[in-house]
């Protein structure tokens, strides 16, 4: 219940910015809360600027925030950010995009948010990032428990090549100790049918993951993720190596599973980012210009250089 | 430049790439043959079945045979295998997987430091820490000489391959939150799995054509043994002390021997290539 006093700290901070809406968002989501007495300390760490409250005032009223980062960079050794100072709020159950040209860092970003970038040793991350109240950066925090909770789908579609289909889904829960044969039926059958995959392998489960067509693979890939229930799922540019008939499904899919678990996904697509997401960010070089609601960034953005890049100004 | 001429150089290059694998590929069959029309007529039912003896035995005509190298052979060098796995694979883990872990550059040139190493000097160790400890020569200490040549073998060529499997499966491995290790162990190695075998595969080969570690540690012996802890004989030691001996019974011998390690090795790559291709074919389905 940390994320409660945060945010009524970042109200705090927002209302002194001047944000406009701010209150809105606060009543919104201070309405819910409960336990706010439980983290006075955890909030003293935090120091929200006034653009970590600002993300926060993008949120519309009724959505609860469910990651934030505050002041996040991404540093390449002692050289290039590949972000820099990002603050950003995430919604929970909503979809949110991550737009921009090539090299923005959008991708750097997403990363982030599951602790992919620890296994590069010359890559340093500086500033916080929250899941439900708590920094996955803290001193202590597992990387494992980190991803258990924040799963991945990547650009291309990644099955394990040994396993089959059933063994490509149940890999996670299967590794983290589970081996009853009727979970792992139950939990196959589920996330196969969450991943709209199901009544196109079921007969053949126990054939590779490798024999599956394209975008069968990538829905593979979302099904092996939801099977360890995660509560958020980040996704890399998911359908850039699909032809448009399996970018339709995996999009039709995303609505689906947004009912069940927070999704934030980066897309090269300006389009893509309008049908599937609730909330779109637009980073340029590094930095967080702009997060709205993504029918009002694309109706009327906020500021000039998102509406350069909408516009096909540059790219 | 006409397209004539193109094509002719062309035509003049590959000429030139043929005639140089032939240089290569020609003495290989030259030895083969050599070897298979001197040894042929040494491999009747007892050089598989007695041992070897002493020299009045082949020189009365008594029934001889190598059935003690072949044996030997097969045990030291599945010895050796079964402790060099563990070893070559995880220092090749070490040097591909953690590449941050302070001794992976360590490891990485004392394996390349190793694999220039002369054989003899394996054999040397292995006398030194096995033969002095252990109070005498014997098959064991022949296999764990052995096992310092394929050590440094498997570690680079399972460094090798791992290096080369996707990034992303380790990527995709770790987001489901598996361990590091898991995402090793269950993910990256059987992915890995046929560049691996066929890795052990060229360090087994190279370890059992191996005379010289086995001089000091194994020692050799004219009786069958199959005790691991007792002087053993094997093929490529007893093929050197059967060539530098004085009697022509023995000569002969020696090239049955040697027909029996060329087939040794040769099945060994074989039955190797079947299993690689039998798992690929798997994993595509």
């Amino acid at each position: 219940m940390d994320t409660i006093d945060l945010r009524l700290k970042g109200d705090d901070a927002a209302a002194e910015a001047g944000m406009a809406g701010t209150g809105v968002a606060g009543t919104g989501v201070a309405g819910t809360g409960t336990g706010v007495a439980a983290v006075a300390g955890m909030a003293g760490a935090t120091e929200l600027t006034g653009a970590a409250a600002n993300a926060r005032a993008a949120l519309a009223a009724g959505d609860e925030l469910r990651m934030e980062t505050v002041g996040l960079s991404v540093r390449y050794g002692t050289g290039n950010y590949g972000i820099r100072d990002v603050s950003m709020a995430i919604a929970d159950k909503r979809v949110t995009a991550l737009i921009g040209p090539s090299g923005c860092g959008k991708s750097t970003f997403l990363r982030s948010l599951n602790r992919m970038h620890d296994l590069a040793p010359d890559i340093t991350v500086t500033g916080q990032a929250f899941l439900d109240g708590e920094d996955l950066y803290a001193p202590g925090m597992d990387a494992v428990l980190v991803r258990r909770r924040v799963g991945m789908v990547f650009q291309k579609p990644t099955p394990f090549p040994t396993k089959s289909i059933y063994e490509n889904v149940c890999a996670g829960l299967r590794l983290v100790g589970v081996n009853k044969k009727s979970t792992l039926d139950e939990a196959v059958e589920r996330s196969l049918r969450g991943a709209a995959l199901w009544d196109e392998v079921k007969d053949r489960l126990k054939t590779p993951g490798g024999s599956l067509s394209g975008g069968q693979q990538q829905r593979l890939c979302i099904a092996r993720a939801l099977a360890v229930e995660p509560e958020v799922l980040l996704m890399d540019e998911p359908t850039s190596s699909l032809d448009p008939n399996a970018t339709i499904r995996i999009e039709q899919l995303i609505h689906e599973l947004k009912e069940q678990v927070t999704i934030v996904i980066v897309t090269h697509n300006m389009h893509q980012a309008a049908r599937v997401s609730d909330y779109t960010a637009f980073f340029y070089v590094g930095e967080l210009v702009e997060l709205s609601a993504t029918k009002e960034m694309f109706l009327k953005p906020r500021e000039k250089k998102t509406e350069e890049y909408l516009t096909g100004f540059f790219s | 430049m006409k397209l004539r001429t193109r094509f002719l150089r062309d035509r003049l290059m590959l000429v030139g790439i043929g005639l140089l694998t032939a240089l290569v590929v020609v003495p290989l069959f030259i030895i083969i043959f050599y070897v298979v029309a001197n040894g042929f007529t040494a491999l009747d039912a007892n050089f598989f079945t007695q041992e070897l003896g002493s020299p009045a035995r082949a020189m009365q005509g008594k029934p001889t045979g190598l059935a003690a190298s072949i044996a030997g052979t097969l045990l030291i060098d599945l010895a050796a295998l079964a402790m060099a796995l563990p070893f070559g694979i995880g220092t090749g883990v070490m040097m591909s997987e953690y590449r941050e872990h302070p001794f992976a550059p360590v490891a990485r040139l004392m394996v390349s430091t190793l694999n220039g190493m002369p054989a003899v000097l394996m054999g040397l160790t292995a006398y030194a820490l096995v033969v002095k400890n252990t109070g005498g020569f014997s098959g064991m200490a022949g296999s764990v000489a052995l096992a310092f040549v394929m050590v440094p073998i498997i570690a680079r060529t399972t460094e090798s391959v791992l290096t080369v499997t996707p990034w992303a499966l380790r990527e995709a491995g770790l987001s489901l939150g598996l361990p590091r290790w898991k995402v090793t162990l269950s993910l990256v190695l059987p992915a890995a799995r046929t560049g691996i075998i066929t890795g052990v595969l060229i360090a087994f080969a190279r370890a059992a054509g191996e005379a010289a570690p086995l001089l000091l540690t194994s020692f050799g012996n004219n009786f069958l043994s199959f005790d691991l802890t007792k002087p053993m004989d094997s093929l490529p030691q007893r093929l050197y002390s059967l060539a530098i001996s004085p009697y022509k019974q023995w000569h002969e011998l020696g090239w049955g021997g040697a027909i029996i390690l060329l087939l040794f090795v040769i099945l060994t790559f074989f039955i190797g290539r079947v299993a690689v291709a039998r798992l690929e074919k798997r994993m595509k389905g």
